[in-house]
């Protein structure tokens, strides 16, 4: 038995916590323009030059780099494309001063293309290919990708089901003997007006898997490019980011 | 003498508590306000009405959340980034601020630190 008192509250109480006690948060959808690192106006072309590349000879980093490049700017950039032959500017070093692309994967990241620096420093060299591709933006630089192997403790989370039939995941250390690549690219955008280097920018990536699964190097390859893309592209032009935030009430 | 000390303390208190509520009220109205706008991708409208409400009650974490959101969509990083900081100050618990100002951080770290740092 509820006196009726009671029950006229209760029906307030009730009434004023479904007004009152709507959702306080709420998932919305956003788009964050990131502006680009170089200001690209004075250019209408881009000349993705070529690569000195090292680590494999499983893959031609050169080659593949400049093809996805092209074609990445090509879909998602604002400047015209030049399609010409990559330079072989592992030639250009000289002097006995290159790295051979099996040997660097021998040094360390940094020491690989010690050599190459003055490459991308030659001011006349550049501002000379500039003068032929019509004073387009060059994109050049260094690509290492390597093998790596590495082995230790890892977490893993283990499945297993209790007497009831449970699922139960559990943390669990194992020791693995792991192997991968390491992806090291180092991107020089020069200016094909006067030769000058603009803007470097480098990245760091690296994949790994159980040694007995076998992955193609070059699956790897653009495993790794894929992951710092958005990176490069957003050096040259606007780009969106879309993701969700939580807003609050 | 201490009665009337007692009856002072706790009138004054009444009067203020009124007061107080009244401004989280208003400034909760902005607040609702600015997510209805934002849900229709009026961003400068939200942006206007959150800012309404800070001002209103300086210490409404939420309406600074929102606002740090709002000025990640329009590309504002500095602006998020000081938004964030301030909600995380008035409610260094609130996971979900805390999530949101991770999700930022990430962004922002990708612009080269040119930005919001």
């Amino acid at each position: 038995m509820i006196a009726p008192g009671a029950r006229t509250v209760g029906s307030f109480a009730l009434i004023a916590i479904l007004s009152g006690c709507t959702t306080p948060f709420l998932d919305i959808p956003i788009e964050t323009p990131i502006q680009p690192k170089l200001d690209v106006r004075p250019f209408s072309r881009v000349f993705v030059a070529g690569f000195v590349s090292a680590g494999t000879d499983d893959v031609d980093g050169n080659l593949e780099t400049v093809r996805l490049l092209r074609s990445q700017l090509r879909n998602k950039g604002t400047l015209r494309v030049i399609d010409a032959d990559a330079l072989a500017l592992s030639d250009l070093a000289g002097d006995g001063g290159a790295a051979p692309a099996t040997a660097a994967a021998e040094v360390s990241d940094e020491m690989a293309f010690a050599a190459y620096e003055k490459v991308f420093a030659d001011k006349e060299y550049w501002k000379k290919v500039g003068e032929e591709m019509q004073q387009p933006l060059i994109v050049t630089g260094t690509i290492l990708f390597r093998p790596q192997q590495r082995s230790g403790f890892v977490q893993r989370e283990r499945e297993t089901f209790d007497a009831l039939g449970r699922r139960v995941v559990q943390p669990e250390r194992t020791y693995m003997e792991r192997k991968g690549f390491i992806l090291r690219p180092s991107f020089v955008f020069i200016d094909g007006r006067t030769g000058e280097t603009l803007h470097t920018e480098t990245f760091r990536e690296e994949i790994l898997y159980n040694s007995n699964q076998t992955t193609p190097p070059l699956s790897s390859f653009f495993e790794l490019m894929d992951r710092l893309l958005p990176s490069f592209l957003n050096t040259l032009s606007a780009q969106k980011v879309r993701g969700s935030r939580t807003l609050l009430k | 003498m201490p009665r009337f000390l007692v009856v002072v303390t706790l009138l004054s208190a009444l009067s203020a508590a009124p007061a107080y509520a009244d401004k989280r009220g208003d400034a909760r109205q902005q607040v609702e306000f600015g997510i209805a706008v934002a849900q229709k991708g009026l961003w400068r409208e939200a942006i206007f009405r959150w800012l309404r409400a800070t001002e209103l009650d300086p210490t409404y974490a939420q309406a600074f959340n929102n606002l740090a959101i709002a000025y990640e969509h329009e590309g504002e990083l500095v602006k998020a980034r000081e938004a964030y900081e301030k909600a995380l100050r008035l409610e260094p618990n609130n996971p979900l601020i805390k999530q949101n100002h991770d999700l930022f951080k990430e962004i922002n770290d990708r612009t080269g630190r040119k930005d919001g740092r």
